[in-house]
């Protein structure tokens, strides 16, 4: 007979499912929300792609809620994390955005855009935004550009990012299908973007398969210098 | 207006200390958006630091709320007979994930200023980047570079203000000057140390470890390079929040080159066959 080693304590932190003293409940200002967000970069184009499900502790609230938010023609930004805190980071940013255009008379580039909500976010380090951030777009030279952004505003640029819930999951599997990483003898080819988008949704697929909070359907936004273009991908709904 | 704030005028009459009364607002104010102004935001009457641990530390958060803020490191630099050099590793985790492996820990303040970072990355970048401004005003205004003891002086006096807040930052501002090279090690609680040699992070002890026992004044430049970059190596070899490649500078004279950038992969496969 197998005795399962959880109930028996470990570190101190088994979960008691069945405590009926009493508990303080404080309020919590954040919620998790959860979503999966990707970004993947080739030379002329860029990707982000969203699940489009809202869930709240075992509830989901909408199987339509895309996490992707189109800011320019050349960047889209994806936000994953407490629903209430993407609104209000996205009004701010597209607010900002139209104050640059009007005192500069010209759009903002991406580089200045993740710059910008470097800033935007670290204003708020002792009260942070919860939010995981992934801006996808093309830089100034037409090339594509990804820039991933921790909740307090700490950002890089990358070729390919995952952030959310099932970033862990995906993340691993980009590092080996675009990063080759650790890799040896493997010949290293230049992604293209119908190799690009196929590979984004097949990771899409796996996501939904393993995590509870990504499913019911796939946004992808596809940036080139014609614009932006989506595509909308069903996903398991369980 | 630019020129005025440039000129500095609008200084003499703003105040820049830490003020509790006005530190209690928590709204930024939503018809700037904070685009003339750098504004904080604070938590009504809640120590901050207390407000964020059960977001940030717990496992499960409140429920299943878990903000992980990107951290964790090893740098190192020193002064010796040519120059002073720097070498960090590359790795920023979020708790145990590993958000990335190429994150550039030395940040560029100008040709002869160089400041590298360790301890959370959102607060590094944010505070360094506010010195390179403070120190391109200073140029601008006294028409030299600003020294290395008045750049690490700036840094250390701006996070003093925010002293106990959870604030996390150790950071060492290196450059060359006219008093010679100089080197600081700045942190988050507002110490700010002149020496020879530092290491931050979580991995400078096995950092120390290796400089101290190859460490002369008088070392060579290619022995100065292999010092510095066998350090680190062994630093992500037993640490496990460091990791990645090793990037290193070297600041001279005629101002800092970035000597190498190297996967921490290959120098153990480099290493290894050394030692046969």
């Amino acid at each position: 007979m197998m005795i399962s080693a959880q109930a028996y304590g470990g570190n101190g932190k088994v979960k008691e499912y069945h405590y009926t003293g009493p508990v303080e409940h404080k309020f919590s200002p954040y919620a998790f929300n959860g979503g999966t967000v990707l970004a993947v970069a080739g030379e002329d184009f860029a990707l982000v792609a969203s699940d489009t499900r809202l869930s709240e502790g075992y509830s989901i609230h909408s199987r339509d809620s895309p996490k992707c938010y189109k800011l320019t023609d050349t960047t889209v930004i994806g936000c994953s994390g407490f629903h209430g805190d993407c609104l209000t980071l996205t009004k701010i940013i597209e607010a900002r955005l139209k104050m640059y255009k009007h005192s500069n008379n010209k759009s903002m580039t991406s580089g200045a855009i993740a710059a910008m909500l470097s800033t935007i976010l670290y204003g708020r380090r002792f009260f942070p935004y919860y939010v995981y951030n992934i801006i996808g777009g093309l830089d100034e030279e037409g090339r594509g550009a990804v820039y991933s952004f921790d909740p307090v505003g700490s950002y890089q640029r990358d070729t390919y990012k995952a952030g959310g819930s099932a970033s862990a999951m995906l993340q691993p599997l980009l590092d080996n299908q675009i990063g080759f990483k650790n890799m040896e003898n493997v010949e290293q080819l230049p992604l293209s973007q119908e190799k690009a988008v196929q590979l984004v949704k097949d990771v899409f697929i796996s996501a939904a398969e393993r995590d509870v909070y990504t499913g019911d359907a796939l946004k992808i936004c596809i940036i080139t210098k014609e614009g932006v273009r989506e595509e909308i991908v069903p996903l398991r709904k369980d | 207006m630019a020129l005025l704030d440039v000129c500095g005028i609008s200084d003499w009459v703003k105040e820049d200390t830490f003020s509790s009364q006005k530190a209690s607002v928590d709204r930024v104010n939503h018809f700037n958006f904070a685009a003339r102004e750098p504004e904080l935001a604070v938590p009504i009457g809640v120590d901050p630091a207390d407000f964020l641990k059960p977001f940030t530390d717990c496992e499960d958060g409140v429920e299943g709320v878990t903000i992980k803020l990107e951290h964790g490191t090893t740098t190192l630099a020193f002064k010796f007979q040519h120059g002073v050099m720097v070498a960090v590793d590359s790795r920023a985790s979020s708790g145990s994930y590993v958000s990335t492996q190429m994150f550039k820990k030395v940040i560029e303040i100008n040709p002869y200023l160089l400041g590298t970072m360790s301890g959370s990355a959102a607060d590094c970048v944010y505070w360094e980047r506010l010195l390179a401004k403070e120190c391109r005003i200073y140029k601008l205004r006294n028409k030299e570079r600003i020294s290395v003891s008045a750049a690490s002086k700036l840094l250390a006096n701006m996070v003093a203000n925010y002293r106990g807040m959870g604030l996390s930052m150790g950071t060492m501002i290196c450059g060359w000057d006219k008093k010679g090279p100089g080197l600081y090690y700045v942190d988050d609680n507002g110490l700010r140390l002149s020496g020879n040699m530092f290491s931050t992070g979580s991995g400078s002890s096995y950092a120390y470890g290796v400089m101290d026992s190859g460490y002369r004044y008088d070392l060579t430049v290619p022995e100065a390079y292999d010092l510095a970059q066998r350090a680190i190596f062994h630093a992500t070899h037993r640490d496990a929040y460091s990791g990645g490649t090793v990037n290193m500078y070297h600041m001279q004279e005629t101002g800092w080159i970035k000597v190498s950038q190297e996967d921490v992969g290959e120098l153990y496969h480099r290493f290894a066959a050394e030692k046969k």
